[in-house]
């Protein structure tokens, strides 16, 4: 691009002089006005969208609530309770702050579900996949420092196993546990550290949700068909037909976000929390947060810490290599029968394990956490590599527009037409 | 979809999708608003602040040209019990003479005891003058170190930068010995 004034054809005069010497408008016009996106989206479609609300909910209310909280093992309890009580709309703040953490995963969760089964992991997408895991590992551990701030039974005994974890790595295992902590166990110095860097966690992940669209705009979206657009007649412009259906989903979201916030605000929490940490006793059954009991079966389920460790931390690297695993050249599972139904065990297996996860360490559970998790590695390691061998996939669309209305070919550009005002 | 556009423009010419985005965008920005003041309003001072709004001070003890200074909403009062020489000054001055035209009366609930904000009205500071030892300004008063104001016995500015007289807060006595700020 040569330098000098962009060519901006932005109607309104003052817009167009800021567009002319910073193209931000004609950038978000053509990223988010006539970006061709697939006309055929579901409302699995939605959750990107969704995430990209919620994080900005949990930054506004988290900025909010640091405000008033004091990362103090003498204060940070009692802080979180004045906020509860004392401080205007605290409660609420607070509330859709811990309910938004949740709202965040479950929104999460169904946005990496639909990229497994509609195959968008899959070239040309590999990247914009592996960063969306490196977005969810953040997440993790950002929710799971959150967590620590409130400094209940949960925090602390939740913050002592999680970073005992660490412990588990010959030679340097105790040397990390020791950084973690800043001491000889989790207190004062751990808490402070952790406030921190739960509050600079969130911007990275904004930092990389922007690489993340970056290379979403490169590639285009996936789509329930899993084939690529063709042309004009196989898109919609982004707008209206899209913000007009993520503002839809947004409703629903809010509506139950909503439900969670003013009527069972601690479901999802433990009362423990509501306990102030005491290093002296341990809670008899301690579990961590309802979004992480998948991986706490499956760190459970080995009988070796160092084997449990890595495999808990396997189960998701091995997302990181899942475009090279799946050799399918078919994206979307409604043209893979038999992976179809594989998968569909694996999410079985993916809600087994989170029950399992919330249960005592005793049998069954193990048992049958010892067979989701074996399931849950054998469909990313063994059932796909072989498919992509073996299956034969059902015959795909000719186009998008072709599987969508049926009948003939459409003329060129017919779908595309613009609107009157669009 | 292409063809609910134009076809039912309402009577005045205004095209429905026109209609629409005003709609929607109304509801957004209210919205936005209704979420905005929780956020807003959680920065105001919060309930176990405001119920430190008001302090008690006991002034029995507090004898004749002493001055004590009490806590009250984080800011000093100045509490001095005034001799009959400092009364006398402070009503002998002419209003023509005042930056800011108070009489000394208006100024005090007892003639003996003034009750004020210790807080001077220029940028801030804490004005010298409740220690025996302190320079209180060629008014016999107070003396703002910062950037020099002096005020009289009754507190009232007289010379330097501060444009008001010191604050009076709201107070009452609750008993001949007792009074209750805020």
């Amino acid at each position: 691009m040569a330098s000098g004034l962009h060519n901006s054809d932005i109607p309104n005069p003052v817009l167009r002089w800021i567009d002319q010497r910073m193209p931000v408008f004609t950038m978000m016009q053509k990223e988010y006005g006539s970006f061709p996106t697939p006309r055929n989206f579901n409302y699995f479609w939605n959750f990107g969208a969704l995430a990209m609300v919620n994080l900005m909910i949990m930054i506004a209310t988290g900025i909010f609530l640091a405000m008033h909280y004091t990362p103090h093992t003498s204060m940070a309890f009692d802080s979180v309770e004045r906020i509860m009580r004392d401080v205007n709309f605290g409660w609420l703040l607070r509330y859709v702050h811990a309910n938004g953490a949740s709202m965040f995963f479950i929104v999460v969760y169904i946005h990496i579900w639909r990229g497994l089964y509609y195959g968008s992991y899959k070239a040309p997408r590999e990247l914009l996949w592996i960063l969306g895991v490196v977005i969810f590992l953040l997440m993790m551990a950002t929710a799971f420092m959150g967590y620590v701030l409130p400094w209940g039974q949960m925090s602390f005994w939740g913050a002592t196993v999680i970073t005992n974890l660490f412990s588990a790595f010959p030679v340097v295992g105790e040397w990390i546990v020791q950084l973690l902590w800043g001491g000889f166990s989790v207190d004062n110095p751990t808490l402070n550290r952790f406030f921190a860097l739960h509050y600079l966690l969130p911007f990275v992940i904004v930092g990389v949700v922007f690489l993340h669209v970056v290379a979403l705009h490169i590639t285009g979206s996936n789509n329930p068909l899993g084939v690529e657009p063709k042309g004009p007649q196989d898109t919609l412009p982004f707008h209206p037909y899209y913000t007009a259906k993520d503002s839809f989903g947004l409703v629903i979201y809010f509506i139950v976000f909503a439900v969670l916030v003013f009527f069972a605000p601690n479901y999802l929490g433990h009362p423990d929390n509501y306990i102030p940490a005491d290093p002296l006793v341990t809670p008899a059954h301690i579990v961590p947060e309802w979004y992480f009991l998948p991986f706490y079966a499956i760190l459970r389920a080995v009988p070796d810490k160092l084997g449990g460790v890595l495999l808990m931390f396997g189960s998701i690297a091995v997302l990181f290599v899942l475009p090279w695993l799946d050799g399918s050249p078919v994206r979307s599972m409604r043209f893979r029968p038999i992976a179809r139904i594989a998968f569909l065990l694996w999410t079985v297996a993916f809600f087994v394990l989170l029950w399992c996860g919330g249960k005592p360490a005793e049998e069954p559970y193990v048992t049958i956490s010892r067979f989701a998790t074996a399931y849950y590695f054998a469909y990313f390691l063994v059932i796909l590599p072989l498919l992509a061998r073996l299956e034969k996939p059902l015959p795909l669309p000719e186009s998008i527009a072709r599987a969508v209305l049926g009948g003939g070919p459409l003329p060129a550009g017919a779908a595309a037409k613009p609107m009157e005002k669009a | 979809m292409a063809d609910t556009g134009e076809a039912t423009a309402a009577a005045d010419g205004t095209p429905r999708r026109d209609f629409l985005n005003l709609v929607t965008a109304s509801f957004v920005g209210l919205g936005v608003g209704a979420i905005a003041w929780p956020f807003v309003n959680s920065m105001q001072p919060a309930r176990d602040v405001l119920a430190l709004a008001s302090t008690d001070a006991e002034l029995g003890a507090i004898q004749a040209g002493q001055a004590v200074t009490v806590m009250w909403r984080g800011k000093p009062v100045f509490i001095r019990h005034r001799t009959a020489k400092d009364i006398e000054e402070a009503r002998a001055v002419p209003m023509s003479d005042l930056k800011d035209p108070a009489t000394d009366q208006s100024r005090v609930q007892k003639d003996q005891w003034l009750v004020m904000i210790g807080i001077c009205t220029h940028l801030g500071c804490i004005p010298l003058g409740q220690k025996p030892t302190d320079n209180k300004g060629q008014y016999d008063g107070w003396f703002c170190p910062c950037h020099g104001s002096a005020y009289d016995t009754s507190g009232r500015i007289r010379v330097g930068p501060a444009p008001r007289n010191l604050d009076i807060p709201p107070y009452a006595f609750t008993s001949d010995t007792k009074i209750r700020i805020g």
